[in-house]
């Protein structure tokens, strides 16, 4: 026992301090993809995901990247297309509607055409800060719901209760019974062999209740796509509150997603009848 | 020639024609049986005669080839130690029209699962199954469709029909109850139903139904080109990401011809070490959360965490994805990059030291590991069990000695102390894993040691040549996992299939539950530390 005390002494606080203190990922890690609007963007066929699109106008070539697709593989920012594409370090790409997830630039020409609502993911960071000092005290229960995952987003949720991260901190914990739970974190692209007992846990959820989707497979059915045995998204089965992208979004990202979520708790629709 | 005196064995057992040729390595072989009545017989000579197990069972549908059959290939590995490096494939036509096999289970207590999935998914029918239920597709599936047939469009979705409630197997008598468990389960943990039968606390029978994950990946691959396909196979299973890529990475290039380079190959070794290490790390705390010792639960995730940081480090990518591309390797590793990793290693052999001593220390924690969940040595062999849950049950088998992969296939291969315990329990499979670590940690050391300057990549070009099979077979934490790839005329995916270790550990968890009280399964279940979703695909 005494040794047990004196190891914990010695290994001191390892919790790291996001989201009071940015988080810097190494060099090497894959963030969101950075499109050079004007350059020679690569053909869409080099995304093993579907994340890449393209339509043409009088305006030119435009190729719009799905962040929610995305698996972060890094492919269409390798040669020849390294100029054009470039793996980015931002990973706080949580977003409330699919739609700010698409990014579109004109390839060949220097205009620049964002879809959907501008996105500003610093505004949204502060909002996201506001929110957590608004709901410390209170707290955010949570039921882990893998709806088909390859069990690498489910790591990084359990990863979330581990010293480093340690989100009861943040008044975040993840409940056993769905009954007891503010909302659901969905993992996996919802499987066909799953889609009832998905919606059974989540209707178990007293409303209001949030939905966060983590993961590609979770936001848009990420590289697995749909299929005979699996739905696609879990807004293909339920309203999805928060998507969180990623292939696995690496722990910090999913805090930046659930404290996103926080805000939207208030701001939901009314309930159901 | 040892193959010479296998065949002639072989046709002794058969009645209909006995066909051999080399393949799909130069060193396997194929043997062709005209008759499909006659593989009991021969796979009692296979097993019995050359002690050999069951890899994996492949189906395939060919109607649309000139062949004009469905194709069942039963390939086998011999597990003698000492045995070479070969698989033996019975390859049997199966009549679309009346698409039978008798079945092998009550003999090939393995086969099992492997006949329920091909019966599901191609509706070849093993006949003379003792447990026909559905496998993989689950309640209000359609009858008389088989979504791995060619002529099933993938991306169509199948109706919903009504359904009855599964029959689960269960035990019955007074005092009997069913504790059912699942799919949902109340931890951050994935989905299966497991359905009790227990007299107090006392386990008579576990049944358990898995395949809730099952995506469909095997037909999402079919037809698309093989460099393609390789994002969707590292992607199968978050935590085997390593093993997976690289399996799916060596069939390809035996089908491209292709060797990756010397100083790649053992990139995509420390890759595999790196995943174990994280993995069974991780495995060792968790087994502390089963038996209630927090400080161990929490060292084990520190250190799981520390590792998994390293992988981002080196990979970009907590899993490791990224690291392991057809041809080689994607990332090098840097002289900085391999510093780092020697002090992130030598902490985590401290840690793992002292965490083991504080649990070999903890009599209450011993107590609930010693004789828990036992796992005959037999059964191990009979149900073809993979890994450290083989190994713990004294089945000496590794597929980094038996099967070379990665840095492995030098003409020098590096030193592996496979780690053998005889107890079958659930401390043996505990301490299997904790010295299982000791011997990455200084494989990874060797493994570095003999990095020398050189290329990274090999060229695949595509289109990949047609009509080729790959097979390889790769030690992931879990054990091994065979993978078979065929290229289609146009060089694309034709068919591909992921034999998972836990595929075959499963079936063992519900054996060793039987061993053990109701409270006591979480531990169970834990030590044998398997994937759902390299299972269900």
């Amino acid at each position: 026992m005494l040794r047990i005390v004196m190891n914990a002494l010695r290994t001191g606080v390892v919790t790291t301090r996001y989201p009071a203190e940015p988080s810097v990922p190494p060099v090497r890690f894959r963030g969101a993809p950075v499109l050079r609007p004007g350059s020679h963007l690569p053909p869409t066929a080099v995304c093993p995901a579907g994340a890449l699109s393209e339509r043409f106008d009088a305006g030119g070539r435009h190729v719009a990247l799905d962040l929610a697709r995305c698996v972060f593989c890094g492919r269409c920012a390798e040669d020849p297309w390294a100029g054009a594409i470039t793996m980015g370090k931002d990973f706080e790409l949580a977003a409330r509607c699919r739609a700010d997830m698409r990014i579109e630039v004109v390839a060949e020409d220097t205009a620049f055409v964002r879809a959907g609502p501008p996105r500003d993911p610093e505004a949204e960071a502060a909002r996201a800060s506001a929110e957590i000092h608004r709901v410390l005290g209170r707290s955010l229960h949570l039921r882990h719901l893998d709806a088909g995952s390859c069990n690498a987003c489910d790591w990084e949720l359990s990863a979330l209760l581990n010293p480093v991260y340690d989100v009861r901190r943040l008044g975040i914990d993840f409940v056993a019974s769905p009954r007891h739970a503010d909302g659901v974190v969905v993992t996996g692209p919802v499987t066909r062999n799953l889609e009832t007992a998905v919606r059974r846990t989540v209707e178990a959820v007293p409303d209001p209740r949030v939905v966060i989707a983590v993961g590609a497979c979770a936001a848009s059915g990420g590289i697995f796509g749909e299929g005979y045995a699996s739905a696609g998204g879990v807004d293909r089965v339920l309203p999805v509150d928060v998507y969180i992208p990623g292939c696995p979004p690496r722990p910090e990202a999913i805090i930046f997603g659930i404290l996103v979520a926080v805000g939207r708790l208030s701001a939901r629709r009314p309930p159901r009848s | 020639m040892a193959d010479t005196a296998l065949v002639d064995a072989l046709q002794v057992g058969a009645v209909g024609s006995v066909i051999a040729e080399a393949g799909p390595r130069p060193k396997d072989l194929t043997v062709r049986l005209g008759r499909a009545s006659d593989l009991p017989a021969v796979v009692a000579v296979l097993i019995g005669q050359f002690s050999m197990a069951l890899a994996t069972v492949v189906a395939t549908d060919e109607t649309a080839t000139p062949d004009g059959d469905l194709k069942v290939r039963y390939i086998f590995e011999p597990i003698a130690p000492g045995a070479p490096d070969q698989f033996v494939t019975l390859l049997v036509s199966v009549d679309p029209a009346r698409p039978e096999v008798p079945s092998l289970t009550t003999s090939l207590p393995a086969a099992n699962w492997h006949e329920r999935e091909m019966q599901d998914l191609f509706g070849i029918v093993p006949v003379g199954h003792p447990d026909p239920r559905t496998l993989v597709l689950h309640d209000g599936w359609p009858r008389g469709i088989f979504p791995l047939r060619k002529a099933f469009d993938g991306a169509r979705r199948v109706p919903v029909e009504p359904a009855e409630e599964f029959p689960h197997m269960v035990a019955e008598g007074e005092g009997v109850f069913e504790i059912p468990v699942g799919p949902i389960h109340a931890g951050i943990i994935e989905p299966g139903h497991f359905r009790f039968t227990s007299v107090g606390e006392t386990v008579l029978h576990l049944d358990a139904r898995l395949f809730y994950t099952h995506r469909g990946l095997e037909k999402r691959m079919e037809g698309l080109s093989p460099l393609d396909a390789f994002y969707v196979a590292e992607r199968i299973c978050g935590v085997c990401s390593v093993a997976h890529g690289l399996g799916y990475c060596e069939a390809l290039e035996q089908i491209a011809g292709v060797d990756a380079p010397q100083r790649a190959r053992l990139i995509r070794s420390i890759a595999l070490e790196l995943e174990r290490l994280y993995n069974h790390v991780g495995d060792v705390g968790n087994v502390c959360a089963g038996a209630a010792f927090h400080y161990g639960t929490a060292t084990g995730l520190r250190l799981k965490e520390r590792l998994q940081q390293m992988n981002e480090r080196i990979a970009g990518n907590r899993f490791l994805r990224g690291l392991v591309i057809p041809g080689g390797a994607n990332l090098d590793l840097s002289d900085d990059l391999l510093s780092d990793l020697a002090a992130t290693l030598r902490d985590t052999l401290s840690g793992l030291d002292d965490l083991m001593g504080r649990i070999e220390a903890n009599p209450s924690v011993v107590d609930r590991l010693d004789d828990t969940g036992l796992l005959q040595h037999q059964a191990a062999i009979d149900l073809a069990v993979a890994g450290v849950a083989a190994r713990a049950s004294g089945v000496d088998r590794d597929a980094r000695r038996d099967h070379p992969h990665g840095a492995f296939r030098d003409s020098r291969p590096p030193e592996l102390h496979v780690v053998t315990a005889t107890e079958g329990d659930a401390m043996a499979r505990v301490t299997v894993r904790a010295e299982e670590v000791r011997e990455s940690i200084r494989l990874v050391g060797e493994l570095v040691r003999r990095l020398e300057p050189g290329p990274l990549r090999g060229a695949i070009g595509e289109p990949v040549p047609g009509g080729r099979i790959g097979i390889s077979a790769i030690e992931s934490p879990r054990g091994e996992a065979v993978h078979w790839l065929r290229t289609d005329a146009g060089g694309r995916v034709e068919r591909y299939h992921l034999r998972s270790p836990s595929y075959h550990n499963w079936p063992a968890v519900a054996l060793a539950a039987e061993t053990a009280i109701v409270p006591d399964f979480p531990l169970v279940n834990k030590s044998f530390e398997l994937c759902y979703s390299c299972t269900d695909r």
